[in-house]
């Protein structure tokens, strides 16, 4: 039985994972990897409708039980970040909104002032809203006071599958920020997530990793464990880290103390 | 009449509702959502709400992401 519930945005979640709907090479794999993972959260985007295209419905794929995501990518400013989230609740979805406004094409990485906006504004109108951001201590600061429910810091760009490589900004956040925090993009493998999660992060939201493995379903598993691994391990408490050894079994009553004259 | 779709420009001689258009195209009603001229409209107004000349419409859908 898991008595550690996430309490975020009104809901008590029994997954400290949240998944993604991007890039499986099927959507029917979805379903099954909702469940392989436990994991109670989903980011879905929000797309014009291609008329020339034949495409599956992805909102078919997903368990109904499961807490919807939506996310603002394709945002440049703000305005359209809060046009996006407008919609995206005029699907009946539910008030929470992961923010993401990203200009810059190569990296992908987040505007903190024009996300900071967003959450502002949605704020008031009611949204439960989840900024993603470059992990940078004053534009979470400013994300605290425009109302967000959580900060999302990303470990890496999107995509890369490259690690915690901003790991010393995130433990700053949290220590510092009186928010959970959610890393965000960069996650690649398992143990990119449990040492999140050790560090004391609150959750872990993995899309890429999961649905471009081969067996998506497995890795799914996996990274279920590993961030229930990390997050009892910070629970735990860590033992503390030294430089000098510090032995393990007892120093003394050593056998060659009793057979003298042997080495 | 002339109207913006999802981007493109599109011309239409008779007079149209959104739910007119969506019906064209095989649209489930449920799976979209739909701004007209950057005001959302509800699911229950598509058919009463009619199309005029340099409309612009949105129809919208989740897909995945991250």
């Amino acid at each position: 039985m898991n008595d550690d519930i996430f309490e975020i945005g009104g809901k008590k979640l029994s997954s400290r994972l949240f998944i993604g709907t991007g890039k499986y090479a099927s959507d029917s794999m979805i379903p099954k990897v909702c469940k392989s993972t436990g994991a109670c959260v989903i980011t879905v985007a929000l797309r014009r409708v291609d008329f020339n295209a034949i495409t599956d419905n992805v909102m078919q794929h997903i368990p109904s039980h499961m807490q919807l995501m939506p996310n603002t990518s394709g945002a440049r400013t703000s305005d359209e970040a809060i046009r996006i989230a407008r919609l995206a609740r005029a699907t009946g979805c539910g008030n929470w909104i992961k923010i993401e406004v990203i200009t810059d094409n190569k990296y992908l990485l987040p505007d903190g002032y024009q996300t900071a906006k967003a959450t502002e504004v949605l704020t008031k109108e009611g949204f439960a809203v989840f900024p993603y951001i470059n992990p940078d201590l004053y534009v979470a600061r400013d994300l605290v006071n425009a109302g967000a429910v959580a900060i999302m810091p990303l470990g890496a760009p999107i995509g890369t599958n490259r690690g915690i490589r901003t790991e010393e900004m995130i433990n700053i956040l949290i220590d510092d920020i009186d928010l959970p925090i959610i890393v965000d993009a960069g996650i690649g493998k398992p143990s990119h997530a449990c040492q999140a999660m050790e560090a004391g992060a609150d959750a872990c939201l993995v899309n890429t990793a999961i649905a471009t493995s081969d067996n998506p379903v497995l890795m799914g598993k996996a990274f279920a464990d590993a961030v229930h691994a990390g997050r009892n391990a910070f629970l735990a408490k860590m033992g503390v880290t030294r430089q000098m050894a510090s032995a393990s079994s007892p120093l003394t009553g050593f056998i060659h103390n009793i057979d003298e004259g042997q080495e | 009449m002339n109207i913006t779709i999802n981007g493109q420009d599109l011309t239409f001689d008779q007079k149209l509702s959104i739910k007119n258009f969506l019906d064209t195209k095989n649209i489930n009603m449920d799976s979209v959502v739909v701004e007209l001229n950057q005001t959302i409209i509800p699911s229950e107004k598509y058919h009463t709400t009619w199309l005029t000349h340099n409309d612009k419409l949105e129809i919208l859908r989740f897909v995945g992401g991250g």
